[in-house]
């Protein structure tokens, strides 16, 4: 019969799969974005650069101090500003050229060009002249300014020299990150050329993609699977413990636990909720501090929200024991300065309060009637998801009972709340920031006044002050302006921050060179089972 | 009648006569209505069904009413803890005294009812009979309060489709001409529009002037979604209703009442919608469960109903979350799932019954 | 028979055109674009962005442009003022537009990827559908009253009132993760199909042999078939020959939408069993604000619509020759 016959003849195309099994093979959430370095934001695509690209730096497994990449040494001048590095002899592409000083500074311009339109080409405005180049463009939407206005030279094929707008303690951490990874010129020229609408496709693809990383790519298909061989001519390429890696892209949450648990993926890092409670307590899963805080917006333009008192009472009120504990329940820590104590080098300042919860509800009383203002029923926005309504209830609950007032909850889809808070449009709002690098100057900076990351309507002279001289300044000046900044901060309370992040990696225990970290970047040069011996450092 | 003359009838005698007249002064005239509620009534099944449906929907509006615990309040240390067995020896009995009272934003009814419950248990609640499911929270409460949420979405998106649906198809197939052809294109084209879509903007839409709809109309969040759902059942109902439109508008009476004198308005009003409504309430029968099947759908991609409310589609669809080996819980998915298939079940073998009640051709067989 | 088809195209070309602009609408009205991530960028750099996908350009000629034919960016043809390097694009010649979400891939690529498998997903569900379906439900006609029709009557009932992931999350749970025969998820080997062709094809099974089984009620009650067994054919003759045909029309009316649902049906299927199929992309594209691959995904979407539709019509009226072929709903 006819349906019989199609049925057959459609399980002979079934076997579409790839050939074999990967070495290695773990779970990413959804397709990637890009792989192209410059189009990356987000932590799915950075897991995936790491293997296929490397930078001037890769960073410590566990401590994320910066180590030689492709840059074999580096100097710095002792006013900080200006950083010189050698590149290694045995770099090589994939294809076999030499990665060579002038490739960074073609790949350093296409980030910081408009015309790339590269979402964190801000990574570079820290280099003289690189904001300038980006923002200022002619008609044609070309940068107006050379690119030799830009701090960035080749000295000789092996040596790049980089000269910054002011002393940067961080750069090196920023020049490990994935935007910062070269990408090969002859590849994307060659392209343009043979297919001058499509270019932009054509050079990832995986017959025509070369990269400077530890794997190469062999095969891709679309919301499966990106398939990683290991790159013949990376220079550290003995060290490369697996021949193929698999990266599985998948959507559903469970399923991603369900491939972790039966064996088929060694690594998970998104978790369901309801699985946290399950996972405590195993081998391989142990949380560790991670460089991002969960905090609440208060809308300043919006009275009585106007009042700092107001708002320092509503940031005392919050119950974060039982919200760490019960709620988030993966071991995170309570947060009472914005900064996360895993910032490097610097002591958090905290909101002033006192060690018990029933004196810090005391003081938010007294500090609401000192203020002489009754709030109105304020609206609490949150990207709809179970476990932000679920802070919001506790929240919302306490300051209820204690404070006297009912507060809304108000969800909205992730981005029309993003669009909500960009344009002032809540009383207050669940947020939370994450570090690129591990420095308390990239969580107190979105707090100036003309940061687009501020969404608060919150303005102070002597912060943005504070915050415009650190950035100059050396240390111990640069440190002093930090804690004073974070002090007014916590004093005027536009904020009220609420836990610090954990990582929450499911990772199997047979993978050796893989540990928790605070940026929860992972580097795959290091990887290795743990029976196979193997991992230098 | 002019052929009379040519038959003539077998007279009965006197006494057959008199039985016959005493026969036809006994029979009472039967509309279609009346026969086909006899007959309904007589397929076991669809009673079953009927009086199945009507325990639900009392059990579903007197919920807060009951003796049930609260369906949202958390017991975290508990965790998920499976169904008990009566007759196990692990039986702790069939009441506690824990009841939290914790509830969502009650209307007047509901909140009326919910006090009344207190002055008459008290503390008493049901013990998790049905089980818990991981934050805690008792089955058979949220199970209670989801067939409300359940049962008023597909009622609410049934009346709207059969509020659009009946009038756009009433009007379409009444008129005709080049009125019908463009009705039915516009209905077409909506039809080639792929509904997941629709629905994402439209849920996302409704949530941003949610505000504006709750103090305009007094319509909270639930009841916009169901009417939106209802906007896509609509469409069928239409081309059924004009088809059937087609069909009665050549009919004797249609043609009496206009010789009589009756607008076209009155002749659509009174005397063809109401002789759709058979085959529009078949078709309802058969609406109500694609719309929970719809709901349960959007719960599970997490467009659905929002917590801490409550339906069926969401039960099933955190239950269904709950199936890792972390944690068999099965019982989690199979209440939920077990409550949308028995309920349509019954709305289907009504829908079949009715539908058999309401064929000419069975008319003969009674 | 030609008249009907130039007909049948020119509605499906003003549909879709319709459709475009009805989706371009909606896409465009609701808040929240495709670049705003967790992170705001800085203006400089958003601008740069939304230059770079013309999301600068007034609705309009965003509109023309994506719909096409002229390209209207600095490639169109010279007389609009481009280089004339590109100057046919858009929809009405067949490029849907890269993706804004996926910046590797054109929705040419991302549906040349995905269609296939969520084609042989649907396709594989709905024979097996019909091949249990269909019998099921004769058998159940001709055993009317009976134990069996019975039963099928229920598991039928039962089959078409559970939600799609209840049946796709309790096949994973009995036959991967309590025992584990197949693979929990992923796309690759024949063992990676059979849990999700059962689970799309369970409900289709139970409506086709529900549908059969009516038809067939319908047809053997029939005066040509009457006169077929009066005439003393055999059973299975009388079946073959002249039940079948009847009763099968209402399921090829069904077969139409029917298919269209497997589509929407695979949307659950595929996300809880990780296959690789273009459902995924119904809704994230959506929710991603990723206008061209929701455009794209729509488009597919209506000509399925309208292709299985024309097919549906043309085989009833081979099958049966009192219908014919017109605009009638």
């Amino acid at each position: 019969m006819l349906p019989a016959a199609a049925c057959l003849a459609l399980l002979g195309g079934c076997a579409g799969g790839l050939e074999g099994e990967a070495e290695l093979a773990f779970t990413n959430a959804g397709e990637v974005a890009s792989l192209d370095p410059a189009a990356i934001t987000g932590v799915p695509e950075g897991k995936l650069a790491r293997f296929l690209h490397e930078g001037l730096v890769i960073k410590h497994p566990r401590t994320l101090e910066p180590l030689p990449g492709i840059a074999e040494s580096w100097t710095i001048r002792p006013d900080g500003l200006v950083y010189r590095f050698v590149l290694r002899a045995d770099a090589r592409w994939s294809n076999g050229e030499r990665i060579t000083a002038q490739d960074f500074v073609y790949s350093f311009e296409r980030l910081l060009s408009p015309r790339t339109a590269a979402e964190y080409a801000y990574q570079l405005w820290y280099v003289r002249g690189g904001q300038r180049y980006t923002s200022e463009t002619d008609a044609q939407g070309n940068p107006r300014h050379a690119f030799e206005t830009v701090g960035i030279r080749a000295l000789s094929e092996r040596e790049l020299e980089i000269e910054l707008e002011a002393p940067t303690p961080f750069f090196l951490d920023i020049l490990g990150s994935v935007p910062l990874m070269p990408v090969h010129r002859g590849t994307i020229e060659r392209m343009q050329k043979l297919h001058p609408d499509s270019w932009r496709v054509e050079w990832l693809k995986p017959e025509n993609l070369v990269t400077s990383g530890p794997y190469v790519l062999a095969q891709r298909r679309i919301q499966d699977r990106v398939r990683l061989k290991k790159n013949p001519n990376y220079w550290d390429r003995s060290r490369i413990a697996f021949e193929t890696v698999d990266v599985l892209a998948v959507e559903h949450l469970n399923t991603m636990l369900n491939l972790y648990l039966t064996g088929a993926s060694v690594w998970c890092d998104n978790l369901p909720t309801h699985a946290l409670a399950k996972l405590k307590g195993r081998a391989d899963f142990q949380p560790a501090p991670y460089l991002g805080v969960g905090f609440y917006r208060f809308n300043t333009t919006r009275p009585p929200l106007d009042d700092k008192r107001v708002r320092r009472a509503l940031a005392l009120c919050i119950d974060r024991a039982v919200i760490c504990e019960k709620i988030l329940a993966a071991g995170e820590s309570p947060a009472w300065s914005f900064v996360p104590p895993a910032a490097r080098g610097h002591v958090p300042v905290e909101l002033l309060h006192a060690a018990a919860a029933e004196d810090n509800r005391a003081a938010a009383r007294a500090l609401l009637a000192e203020s002489g203002l009754s709030l109105p029923a304020l609206e609490i926005l949150f990207a709809t998801q179970t476990i932000n309504k679920d802070v919001a209830e506790v929240i919302a609950d306490g300051w209820r009972r204690e404070l006297g007032f009912s507060a809304k909850l108000s969800n909205q889809e992730a981005r029309v709340a993003l669009d909500s808070q960009k344009n002032l449009r809540y009383d207050v709002a669940r947020s939370s920031w994450v570090g690129d690098h591990p420095d308390a100057l990239g969580f107190l900076e979105i707090f100036r006044s003309d940061s687009v990351n501020n969404r608060t309507g919150w303005k102070h002279a002597r912060y943005d002050e504070c915050i415009d001289r650190a950035r100059r300044a050396l240390e111990p000046e640069r440190s002093a302006l930090l804690r004073e900044a974070e002090t007014i901060l916590m004093d005027e309370a536009p904020i009220a921050p609420i836990w610090f992040f954990v990582t929450k990696n499911l990772v199997s225990p047979q993978l050796g060179g893989f540990h928790e970290n605070a940026l929860d970047e992972h580097f795959p040069q290091f990887w290795h089972w743990k029976d196979q011996g193997g991992g230098r450092r | 009648m002019s052929t009379r003359s040519l038959w003539r009838w077998p007279r009965p005698s006197q006494t057959d006569e008199a039985e016959l007249l005493a026969r036809a002064a006994r029979a009472q005239g039967t509309s279609l209505f009346a026969m086909a509620r006899r007959r309904i009534w007589r397929d076991i099944p669809a009673r079953i069904a009927l009086l199945g449906l009507s325990v639900l929907a009392l059990l579903a509006l007197l919920a807060p009413l009951l003796p049930l615990a609260s369906p949202i309040s958390l017991d975290l240390a508990r965790g998920a803890s499976a169904p008990v067995a009566p007759w196990s020896a692990d039986w702790r009995g069939l009441w506690n005294e824990q009841y939290t009272g914790e509830h969502w934003q009650y209307g007047r009814v509901d909140q009326a009812l919910h006090e009344l419950r207190i002055e008459l248990f008290g503390k008493r609640q049901l013990a998790p009979l049905l089980g818990t499911d991981s934050k805690g929270r008792d089955l058979l409460a949220r199970t209670v309060f989801g067939s409300r949420t359940s049962l008023s979405a597909a009622l609410l998106a049934a009346l709207t489709s059969l509020l659009i649906g009946v009038g756009w198809g009433a009007v379409a197939g009444f008129v005709g001409g080049r009125l019908d052809n463009l009705m039915m294109r516009f209905v077409d084209l909506l039809y080639s529009l792929p509904f997941v879509f629709l629905v994402i903007f439209l849920v996302t839409i409704v949530a941003e002037y949610r505000s504006e709809l709750e103090a305009g109309l007094g319509l909270d969040r639930e009841s916009v979604f169901f009417i939106v759902l209802g906007c896509f059942y609509w469409l069928t109902m239409a081309r059924i209703v004009r088809a059937q439109v087609l069909s009665l508008r050549t009919r004797e009476f249609v043609t009496a009442a206009r010789s009589l004198g009756a607008s076209d308005t009155r002749i659509l009003l009174t005397h063809i919608v109401p002789n759709t409504l058979p085959v529009v309430l078949v078709y309802l029968c058969l609406t109500v469960p694609s719309v929970m099947l719809f709901e349960a759908f959007l719960s599970f991609l997490g467009l659905g109903v929002e917590p801490p409310r409550v339906s069926w589609g969401l039960l099933a669809a955190e239950g269904a979350e709950a199936l890792t080996p972390l944690s068999l819980d099965v019982w989690l998915i199979l209440v939920p799932s077990l409550c949308i298939a028995l309920t349509l079940l019954a709305m289907n073998v009504i829908g079949d019954s009715i539908r058999d009640a309401l064929d000419p051709r069975m008319v003969n067989k009674e | 028979m030609k008249r009907f088809l130039l007909r049948r195209l020119l509605w499906f070309f003003l549909t879709l055109l319709a459709v475009i602009t009805v989706a371009f609408a909606l896409m465009r009205g609701v808040r929240g674009g495709p670049f705003d991530g967790e992170r705001p960028l800085p203006p400089a750099i958003e601008k740069n962005l939304r230059a770079r996908y013309h999301l600068d350009w007034p609705l309009w000629k965003q509109y023309l442009q994506y719909t096409g034919p002229l390209n209207l960016d600095e490639h169109g043809p010279q007389w609009l003022g481009g280089d004339g390097t590109r100057p046919l694009g858009g929809v009405l010649t067949g490029d849907l537009g890269p993706s804004f979400r996926y910046r590797d891939f054109s929705v040419n690529d991302i549906l040349a990827q995905s269609l296939p498998i969520s084609m042989q997903l649907g396709a594989l569900a709905l024979c097996l559908a019909l091949l249990i379906g269909v019998p099921a439900g004769i058998a159940s006609a001709l055993a009317r009253g009976g134990g069996f029709d019975a039963l099928l009557r229920v598991s039928t009932s039962l089959g078409i009132a559970v939600p799609g992931f209840v049946l796709g999350s309790v096949l994973l749970y009995l036959f991967s993760l309590r025992h584990p025969l197949l693979p929990v998820a992923g796309y690759g080997t024949w063992r990676h199909w059979v849990l999700p062709t059962l689970a799309l094809a369970a409900p289709f099974a139970a409506y086709a042999a529900r549908l059969t089984r009516a038809g067939v009620l319908e047809t053997i009650a029939l005066d040509h078939v009457r006169t077929a067994r009066a005439k003393g054919l055999p059973e299975s003759l009388v079946i073959r020959r002249h039940v079948l045909r009847g009763a099968l029309l209402p399921l090829l009316a069904w077969l139409g939408p029917a298919a269209a649902g497997i589509l929407t049906g695979s949307l659950v299927i595929e996300r809880i069993f990780a296959i690789p199929g273009t459902g995924t992309h119904f809704v994230n594209s959506a929710l991603n604000r990723d206008y061209t691959l929701a455009m794209g995904v729509t488009i597919v979407y209506t000509t399925l619509v309208y292709a299985f539709n024309l097919l549906v019509d043309l085989a009833s009226a081979a099958i049966d020759p009192r219908i014919r072929l017109e605009e009638s709903a």
